[in-house]
């Protein structure tokens, strides 16, 4: 046994070592390598053999006297070093198998282990200075490696750790390795140079210790005890440091970092203490598990984000119209129409947003053309575009950015389908469930899931009726296609009737809002149709949500963008009679003019003595665009809001009551309590926020509603999700869903970016409404800033910059730039496959090295030989076993040359095409010997024993 | 090291959030739930510990199908009875909190799998693995053929020295490629 796991040891050292190589410098990692096959080769055969070992320590020796004089100031620490002593004591209880496996090392270290007793229990770590110049300097030593955890290997081994990761150690061993018997005497005696350096080093060391420490998997107690060591040796030694005029800058320095390190504590306390709904969403988490709280997660991002965009439209654009702009009904386009007034104040006009809601600050014609407000001189039309195109490119810039971090966090690289068993064996539980219940549906997932694959891997097609299957399954699609065209053609129907509507008077609630209420209906009625149809293709649960997912994903995409196009048909018809109007009342005021100069003999132009009431005026689509997507936005709040009502709680309250007295099990039976949708949910939310980019240009008061709906809606439904929902059947997992959430919400975002930037680049603003009117373009804001308040070169520079000469280079530039970066990733990425495989590769041999006997060994040779890509493709993997797999079980490892020759052109024979079968076939053998297997235990511990390594 | 009754003092606070992953809101929560499991004369003496039975009434861990094994593996009783100081306490914290690394999370995983505490997961761990995590419920379990099956694959999947065992590294190696194990190795008060 201790030999095995002497070899396990050995596995994770090598890991260790391959992962801490890549952050080294080149010419130590390749000396490193060195010391690390020998150390590999020392360690593996028995320390006290052979010569390498022994070449090894004299290299340690030299060290040790180019340590020498950083021993003696060492000698100070002997105490702490002692009583890390009793500390490791404590530790060995937690890491008894490698003491073990410590203990094993050290027996066969044999003589070379001098000071056994404490050797004893640091094994591990105190094996470096031992081949050197022994006692004070030994501890001093240890007391440097304490870093590392427990280390079978000795001295070599924990000589590559300590210069993985202290520079100081790499430095000493550049020393020694080029020059050092002369750069130690050197350095005794001009020792205030070299030790000063060294120190500081070594405080450094420490500090880095102090910032990973918790990094580490030990026991709080030993943690601390090394902090305190740590800290105090910091403090005593920093204040040494420096000399001379630095000295007192160096000590202002460390004295700042301190105080930098202890703020940023307190503010990073600050930060996640500011974080809101932590608790709601913990109480979520721990009754429904992660999935159900992503959401919520999902959600309080939203409303971050929201917030910032809520902080733009207000700060920049609606607070400063308020405080500094004309006042309601100075001028026309702020002030109620005559012929509107009597009802202006009529709760249901107020409820369709006409009205005195119409012209107010939420809506966009409501803004005034005037270039500065106020005593301020603020830009207002010009911070109004700003903050238009600056929501989108915050958003955009938040969601990537988050996206990024995901991806990072999430590091699942690996392929789908290599560790499926493993990872549900291991990953499946989620720690965070703390509700009876929920443990109950989540052990009969985990089964279902566990007997699933099983079952998935011992059959893996059942080839029934696959035609019959085909068959349904075009057919569910035909008829989802079939709705989804038929839901955007209502919507088109819808939106063309309502335009006729607009004209008419006698119109009914119904006829009012028929628009809003189809769409939330067919938002309504459709995922659960698809869920029906989907019924029919019979598709695995997991690609059936997939499937589902994306068909919800199209309804609303559709059902958006007929929406936008009936809105662009409205938009155009608006623009020609606002062409109408505007040409008509442009003659008015020429007739105007000219009748007054001609009556009153004076060409003073003084506007028309009109109540700005009576203007006549244009329809202003901007603001029935806004009026839109405000209506949109409300009727969708008040349906999930109801759907949760109704659907949730209603239902979870007659179910609970009328359970009492009914003629079947209603709780367990057909109505049941509702299950939390997450994915509608989401993608409700997603295009929720979409409408609001879409509509927020138009309707900066949208932004402010959708704050109010996203904070309601947390309260809401993490009531309504904990009093009325049961947990999910299947639990999920959150997972990588999240990342899909976001590139959801990017594609939306991008989406609703499109329509808002055509009309600002093409469509000309309403003459009277708004604070772009009389402008031919809304960006022409932009260049009437940049001639007027801008110094003239800069217009030049611009009109320079805006040249197409200039802009098809910089655009070809670009898409240049972008495909050398994503040649460059890809190149990256083949390297990175390359240097996993070879990882794999390496690590495979050195295992296969390891583990087999002489015998075996060669024939493992031949096997890779044979079988190249044996371990560049990890899938086909389950071909390997075979090979090794009879050995132990069939023969003995000493007659396995034949035997496994044999196999290895059974194995052969089948390739690829029946590649399955070996597969399901394999675990036979190795199931009936199960356990310890003393069959192969004492082969590679033999081998490992007495041959030399094979080479 | 005073865990005093009430209140931890300062310097042992800034310690803590030095040596763990937590930050100063969840030591004081932790350290406020943690007396509550005490009762009154026992919190005036220091590193008391609270027995297995008591910490496991935590709703945090009551529906946690390794309950024990979490208790066993973080206490540093010499009972062996899986009782817990406060440092141990937080210790657990840490090790399940948002922010410790794959590396510590995967390290503690791997000792609360590896049930008989020998270095590495084997047959014998495996087939507990499984019972704990199919509940313990019949109708729930799996079939012998179905276990053997199962962990047959699994050992098919990650032991890569093909020794028959899942050690620690061959652990690491497939948990750090999963996409959920963080996410989801997380225990929160």
């Amino acid at each position: 046994m201790p030999r095995k796991s002497d070899a396990a040891k050995m596995d994770e050292v090598g890991i260790e070592i391959d992962g801490e190589v890549s952050d080294s410098d080149d010419g130590v990692a390749q000396r490193r390598n060195n010391r690390r096959q020998a150390a590999g080769r020392g360690g593996a055969k028995g320390r006290g053999r052979g010569k390498k070992p022994a070449s090894d320590d004299e290299d340690e020796a030299d060290e040790e006297e180019d340590e020498a004089p950083r021993g003696r100031r060492g000698a100070n620490k002997k105490k702490p070093a002692k009583k890390r002593g009793d500390d490791d004591d404590d530790d060995s209880e937690d890491e008894a198998p490698k003491r073990k496996r410590g203990g094993a090392a050290n027996k066969k270290k044999g003589g070379k282990a001098q000071d056994s007793d404490e050797e004893d229990s640091d094994a591990p770590k105190g094996k470096k200075g031992r081949g050197g110049k022994g006692g004070k300097k030994g501890e001093k030593e240890e007391e440097e490696t304490k870093g590392k955890k427990g280390d079978a290997k000795g001295k070599d081994k924990g000589k590559d750790k300590d210069d993985d990761k202290d520079k100081k150690k790499k430095k000493k061993k550049d020393d020694s390795s080029s020059d050092s018997s002369s750069n130690s005497d050197e350095e005794e005696e001009s020792m205030s140079e070299g030790e000063m350096a060294r120190l500081m080093e070594e405080v450094e060391e420490k500090k880095k210790l102090i910032a990973n420490i918790r990094n580490k998997p030990w026991r709080m107690k030993r943690r601390l005890t090394h902090l305190k060591e740590a800290q105090a040796f910091v403090d005593k030694f920093e204040g040494a440091l420096g000399k001379g005029k630095g000295r007192k800058w160096y000590a202002y320095k460390v004295m700042m970092t301190k105080k930098w390190i202890k703020f940023q504590r307190d503010f990073e306390n600050f930060r996640t203490a500011c974080i809101p709904w932590e608790r709601k969403i913990k109480e979520v988490e721990s009754h429904f598990g992660s999935s159900v709280a992503s959401y919520f997660i999902f959600l309080r991002w939203m409303y971050g984000m929201n917030l910032v965009l809520f902080g733009f439209t207000f700060g920049l654009v609606v607070i400063p119209e308020v405080l500094m702009g004309l006042p309601y009904g100075s001028i026309p386009r702020k002030t109620v129409p005559r012929e509107e007034q009597d009802t202006a104040q009529d709760y249901s006009v107020l409820m369709d947003f006409n009205g005195y809601c119409k012209y107010s600050v939420l809506f966009y014609g409501f803004y005034n053309n005037e270039r500065t407000i106020g005593l301020l001189k603020f830009r207002l039309p010009l911070s109004y575009l700003m903050v238009g195109i600056g929501t989108f490119g915050y958003s955009l810039m938040l969601v990537i950015r988050t996206m990024a971090k995901n991806a990072d966090v999430g590091g699942g690289d690996g392929e789908e389908g290599e560790f499926t068993f493993a990872w549900k064996m291991f990953t499946s539980w989620d720690y965070l469930i703390g509700n009876a219940e929920t443990a109950d549906n989540k052990y009969a997932s985990i089964t279902t899931s566990f007997k699933e694959s099983i079952v998935d891997e011992q059959e893996n097609q059942k080839d029934e009726n696959i035609h019959l299957r085909r068959f349904l399954r075009v057919l569910a699609n035909f008829l989802i296609t079939c709705s989804l065209g038929g839901s955007g053609y209502l919507i088109y129907f819808v939106v063309k009737r309502s335009q006729e509507f607009a004209t008419r008077d006698d119109l009914s609630w119904y006829e009012k809002n028929e628009l809003e209420i189809i769409m939330s209906l067919l938002g309504l009625v459709c995922p659960p149709l698809f869920e029906t149809i989907a019924e029919l293709e019979d598709y695995h649960p997991r690609i059936g949500l997939k499937w589902q997912l994306g068909r919800i994903f199209a309804l609303f995409l559709g059902n958006l963008y007929t929406f936008l196009f009936a809105l662009f048909d409205e938009v155009n018809t608006k623009l020609e009679e606002e062409q109408a109007i505007k040409n008509a009342s442009i003659y008015a005021m020429k007739e105007y003019y000219a009748n007054y100069s001609r009556l009153m003999n004076d060409s003073e132009a003084t506007p028309p003595p009109m109540d700005p009431a009576d203007v006549i005026r244009g329809p202003c689509w901007e603001t029935a665009v806004g009026i839109e997507f405000v209506k949109l936005t409300v009727s969708d709040i008040q349906v999930s809001y109801l759907t949760i009502l109704i659907g949730d709680f209603a239902r979870a309250v007659i179910v609970r009551f009328l359970n009492y007295c009914w003629c079947w099990d209603l709780e367990a039976g057909f109505p049941s309590y509702g299950e939390f949708d997450i994915s509608g949910n989401v993608l409700g939310l997603v295009f929720n926020q979409g409408m609001i980019w879409m509509g927020a240009f138009y309707a900066p008061g949208l932004v402010g509603i959708n704050v109010l709906r996203l904070l309601s809606s947390m309260y809401y439904q993490c009531w309504a999700v904990m009093a009325t929902n049961v947990p999910h059947e299947r639990v999920f997992k959150a997972s990588k869903s999240n990342n899909f959430y976001m590139g959801l919400l990017l594609l939306v975002l991008f989406l609703s970016l499109l329509p808002v930037v055509y009309t600002i680049m093409t469509l000309p603003p309403s003459f009277d409404c708004g604070p772009f009117s009389g402008k031919s373009k809304m960006f022409d804001v932009v260049m009437e800033t940049i001639d007027l308040d801008l110094p003239a070169f800069m217009g030049t520079l611009f009109s320079y910059a805006a040249n197409p000469g200039l802009i098809i280079p910089a655009v070809l530039l670009m898409v240049l730039a972008i495909y050398y970066l994503n040649s460059v990733s890809e190149a990256y990425k083949n390297s990175n496959m390359e240097l996993k495989k070879k990882m794999q590769m390496a690590r495979d041999e050195e295992k296969n090295r390891r583990n087999n006997t002489d015998s075996t060994n060669q024939v493992m040779k031949d096997l890779e030989d044979l079988l190249p890509n044996r371990s560049l493709a990890p899938p086909p993997e389950p071909e390997k076993p075979p090979e090794p797999e009879p050995k132990p079980t069939k023969t003995k490892p000493g007659a396995a040359g034949k035997g496994v020759d044999l196999q290895k052109d059974v194995a052969l024979a089948s390739p690829n095409p029946n590649a399955r079968g070996p597969v399901s076939r394999a675990p036979g053998p190795r199931g009936q010997g199960p356990g310890p297997r003393p069959g192969p235990g004492p082969g590679p511990g033999r081998g490992r024993g007495r041959g030399p390594p094979p080479r | 090291m005073g865990t005093t009754a009430s209140q931890l003092d300062k310097d042992l606070l800034s310690e803590y959030q030095e040596l763990t992953f937590l930050t100063k809101q969840e030591i004081l929560l932790a350290h406020k739930r943690f007396s509550e499991l005490l009762s009154k004369d026992e919190r005036n003496f220091e590193n008391t510990r609270v027995s297995m039975e008591r910490i496991l009434t935590l709703p945090e861990l009551k529906s946690n199908p390794f309950r024990e094994r979490i208790c066993h593996v973080f206490s540093t009783s010499d009972q062996k009875n899986g009782s817990l100081t406060f440092e141990d306490f937080l210790d657990l914290l840490s090790a399940f909190s948002d922010s410790a690394t794959l590396e510590i999370k995967s390290h503690y995983a791997f000792r609360i799998f590896d049930f008989d505490d020998d270095g590495t997961l084997d047959c014998g761990d495996l087939e507990k693995l499984v019972n704990c995590l199919t509940g313990e419920t019949d109708d729930t379990r799996l079939t012998t053929d179905e276990m053997r099956q199962l962990i047959n694959n699994i050992l098919e999947e990650s032991d890569i020295d093909k020794d028959g065992t899942v050690n620690l590294s061959e652990f690491q190696h497939v948990i750090s490629r999963s996409p959920d194990f963080v996410s989801s190795f997380k225990i929160v008060l």
